[in-house]
Parts: C-alpha cells; structure tokens; sequence
C-alpha cells in the first residue's frame, strides 16, 4: 500500500532543495521570526529596565508569556503563509509538465506517493525551523526559559505544519497551476486559523463549532507548556481528512466512466 | 504476453474506444498506428494501469491490471508521449530516483543505470541537468528510464517525435536491437518507421481497431478485396496505354513518368499473364512488368477509407 514512499520522498526532498522558492521561503521566514523575536526580546528588555525600580512591575515580567508564547504564535502565522508556497508544485507541476503519467506507471501506489510528498515537505518545513535555533540560544543567555514551554510549542509548531501540509497538498491536487494552488492553499488555511474569531456573533453553539474548527484555538496551549490530548487529536484528524480527500482526488482517475 | 479482450473506454460521455481486442505474444515488435484521436494513447494508458477500462480485461505477463496493476507496472518500461520529465534533476538523479522506484536493489543499482547510460549513448550527459538537454538527449533520457530494470515488456508512444533524421535513425536502430530480446509496443504516426521496425501493425481508427496483422497478411487483405496494381515500363505513350482500359479487367491507367504506367486490375488469378498477353497484342514493346506492393502508408489509407465508408 506504501510502495514507492521512500523513493518519491528522496526525489521531491532532491527537488526542493534544489529550487529557489524553498531558499527565499527560508530567507523569509528567518528575517521575519528574527524580527518578531528582536521586536518581542527588545520590548521585554526596556520593560526589565523599568522593573528595576518598580517591584510590582517586576512581578508580572515573565520571559514565557512576553517572548516566548507571542514568538510561537508568530512563527505559527508566518508558517502558514509559507507553507502553501513548499506544497503548490507538489501535484500541480507534476499535473502540468505530464510527469504525473510517469509516476504513476512505475510501481508506485497512490499512498506511497501522497506520504513520500507529504513527508518531504515536513522534512523541508522541519528543516526552516533550525532558523529559531539561535533565537532559543539567546533566551538562555536572556534568563532562564521555561524548556516545558518550548518543548511544547515546537511541538505544537510541528503539528500545525501537519495540517497546513496536508491541506496544502490537497489544494496542489485539485489544479494544474501552481498560483492557483497557493492561493487555495492560503485562503483556506488563514479562513481555517481565523474563523475561531467570530465565535460571538455565532450564539452559543455555533459559536463553539467555530472555536472548535478554528485552529487558532487549538495552539493556544501550547504555547502555555500544557500538552492538550484534544488538541493533537485535532490537527492528526485534521491531516487525515485533507490526506484522504487528497487521495481521493488522485484516484478519480481509476472511475472507469 | 498482451492479451486485450473487448476492451472500451468512456471519458465522461465521449468514447475514446470501444471493443478493442488483441494480442501480443513474446518477442514481437508491434506498431500501434492510426491518425490523432483514434485511442492509441488510451489503449497505452489502459495497458501502464495508469487508467482502467470501462469494460473489458487486460492480461499483461498473466497478471490482470485490475487485480494487480503494479505487478503489471513492475513489469513494464514505459516512454510515455513527449518525454515528460523532471527537469530540476541531472540525468543520473533521475536515472537513480526510477531505479529506486522499480525496486532495483541499491547493490545493482549503479550498474543497471550504467547499462542504460551506455545503450541509449548518455555518457556525455550523465551528470547535466535534464532541463539543459536537448529534445533528443531528453528522448533517450525517456528511453533509458524505461529500460531501466530490463522489463520483458517495452510500451513506447512515439519515440521518435520532434528528432531530427539522425537521431530518429538512432533510436530506430536501438528499437531494433531491443526487439530481438524483448516484447515491444510502439505507438507511431510515421508509417515508414513501423514498417522497418515492426514485425506487426495494429491500427485504430475512432477508437476502434480496423486491422491487425504482419505487413505480408494486410496486404493479402487488401488484395482480395481490392485491384491489382502492376508496375509498367513500355515504349508506349500515354494515349496509346489509356486504351488499355477498354479491357474489362483493367480498372486504372496512370503514368508515373515518360515510359512507366502503374495499372489497376480487378483481383484476378493471372492477371499479369492476361496484362501482358494483352500490351503485345496491341503491338506494345513490353520491358517491365511486376507487382506493386502496397506500402504501409497505402494499407493504412485505404483502411481508413474503407472503415470510414463503412462508418457512414
């Protein structure tokens, strides 16, 4: 059922890394975490200036909630920008150049591709997070970050880019064209992150089904150190849906009419 | 090797071909022919799996494509049409990336890509980026993943298109030596490639199959149904070889130059020896006459001619 996974990851891994988009999505997203860390450790710095004099002031000054928690969250958000940017090519450039006919002749079956693509990109996503590396090094240098905290925001970070992928990869599945795929790609990812926010104007219950579809809703724990179970729950099923209507789609060749 | 029983198939509502069947057996080189739209890259599609029928069964190597089509798949070498291929990647990443997905163990895989690189002439190439090659280099790139493997079985649409006459006789020449070892279908429009390539023809037209067989055998087809056709060298001029057509054996006069005449008999036995008898008794200097055979080009017109009139 999985045939072909490994040799399909190793080449779309091989031809990511070759193409300039993954190394200007890099770029990008290491000047914008790099700002939005310097932006949030900065602010944190004059309000420890100012604490020096004001007890209660330094009370409430707590390195996780002022940098660490706002830099996951805003890693998050520059992720979801990205990431339709890694998947467009993944089923639209293979559509468009024909290659898809060639792979799907060779003794690859549909899973194994769909996984070995999926997988290469969350190997590349995984591989653009080593740009926050040096920002972690500098907490330790700043004071004494809470590792729980972080530990369970990468973790978070790792699992929204499950979702963002899966969905991303579907959106690459249904069009030939790569712009057409990224915008699917990120007009339905930032509705899914944001339609959370509309809960008051839904009454009660409609208001919860949105909290509940939002994935906003569902970082927002992480980003406090606390490993919610509903909450891994939700972005694997999440990928499992968008990873079956994916390979769905990829099968409506077999319809025999 | 091949075997396709009654197959058809739907896209939507359009036919793209209905009750195909044939079959190939081991080590025949087969040309697939027939105009554009006439299902021969359907019917490649059906027999790579990357499609399944609306109806009908297809046995490849005794393995059916809707039970097992990767058996099927694992062994098969497939060009498909226009060559697609990844142009990010040089010739031996690709090469590698098809040797990995055929299942060639790592401890062969070095050598089975060297022996393709060698056959299809890729040495110069190897390490170039397959988007820097030209559309030749780029064919036999097609070529050499498909051969990659050593599959029984080799389904190539159109190997030949968009090169130019020396690469086209190249190819041609490597289609050859494959066929002595392997099965091969291969899907053409250029009629005269099939016929110096192919020990049979399968042709298509509409997406129905309107003749199977060797050269030999769709000749003697036509024959029986059709004139007789005679090459004719006299010392006559037109006018006086126009009269022949007075016979009422004789279909056809045309001059083909100053001296030669092609003529057109009904189908008769002996109708040379009664041509003959008939040009000296008009006191006509007789210094030529044979059979002309069609060529392939003739068959597959006159095929199409005759399925279409049927059609209509």
């Amino acid at each position: 059922m999985l045939k072909g996974l490994l040799p399909v990851l190793k080449k779309d891994v091989l031809i990511m890394f070759y193409s300039p988009i993954y190394y200007v999505c890099s770029l990008i997203f290491a000047l914008l975490s790099g700002y939005f860390f310097y932006s949030n450790t900065a602010y944190f710095g004059i309000l420890s200036l100012q604490a020096s004099g004001d007890p209660f002031l330094s009370d409430i000054l707590n390195l996780s909630d002022m940098v660490v928690k706002p830099f996951f969250g805003n890693i998050m958000v520059i992720l979801l920008l990205l990431v339709p940017l890694l998947t467009m090519r993944s089923f639209a450039e293979e559509k468009k150049q024909g290659t898809i006919e060639l792979l799907f002749t060779y003794p690859i079956s549909d899973w194994g591709c769909l996984l070995g693509k999926f997988f290469a990109v969350i190997l590349s996503y995984l591989a653009m997070l080593i740009w926050t590396i040096p920002c972690i090094v500098i907490l330790t240098f700043l004071g004494k970050p809470d590792w729980g905290i972080i530990s369970s925001a990468y973790l978070g970070i790792f699992l929204a880019g499950l979702a963002f992928t899966a969905y991303g990869l579907f959106a690459s599945s249904i069009t030939e064209n790569q712009i057409v795929s990224a915008v699917i790609a990120f007009g339905g990812l930032l509705l899914l992150w944001a339609v959370g926010w509309m809960k008051r104007l839904g009454g009660e219950l409609m208001g919860k089904i949105l909290e509940y579809i939002s994935m906003a809703t569902h970082t927002e724990s992480f980003a406090i150190g606390i490993i919610d179970t509903r909450d891994v729950f939700y972005f694997f099923m999440f990928s499992a849906f968008w990873l079956m209507l994916t390979s769905r789609i990829l099968q409506q060749r077999y319809i025999k009419r | 090797m091949i075997q396709v029983k009654g197959v058809t198939k739907y896209y939507g509502q359009r036919l793209a071909v209905k009750d195909i069947s044939f079959e190939i057996m081991q080590g025949r080189v087969v040309g697939l022919l027939g105009p554009n739209g006439a299902g021969k890259t359907t019917i490649l599609r059906i027999l790579t799996c990357y499609l399944p029928p609306t109806e009908g069964s297809v046995l490849v190597a005794g393995i059916d494509s809707q039970k097992d089509p990767l058996g099927i798949r694992e062994k098969i070498g497939f060009m498909p049409e226009n060559v697609p291929l990844y142009g990010d990647m040089s010739v031996l990443q690709f090469l590698g990336f098809v040797a990995d997905s055929k299942g060639i163990a790592a401890r062969d895989r070095r050598y089975e890509i060297s022996k393709v690189i060698s056959q299809c002439g890729l040495e110069q190439q190897e390490k170039r980026l397959i988007r820097h090659l030209s559309k030749g280099q780029r064919q036999r790139v097609g070529l050499a993943q498909a051969l990659l493997g050593n599959p029984q079985i080799l389904i190539l649409d159109e190997p030949t298109a968009g090169l130019d006459p020396a690469q086209v006789l190249e190819i041609r020449q490597l289609v050859v030596e494959l066929g002595k070892e392997k099965t091969v279908l291969l899907s053409t429009h250029i009629l005269p490639e099939a016929s110096q390539v192919c020990n049979e023809v399968i042709i298509l037209n509409n997406g129905r199959l309107i003749a199977q067989g060797t050269l030999s055998e769709l000749r003697e087809k036509l024959k029986r149904s059709e004139e007789m056709r005679f090459f004719v060298r006299t010392n006559a001029d037109f006018k006086t070889m126009l009269e022949l057509k007075n016979e009422n054996f004789v279909v056809d006069v045309n001059e083909k130059q100053k001296g030669e005449y092609e003529i057109l008999l009904k189908p008769e036995v002996d109708a040379s020896g009664k041509l003959s008898k008939t040009i000296v008794e008009k006191g006509i200097s007789l210094f030529e006459l044979r059979s002309m055979e069609l060529s392939l080009e003739e068959i597959f017109v006159r095929l199409l001619i005759y399925e279409d009139g049927h059609t209509n």
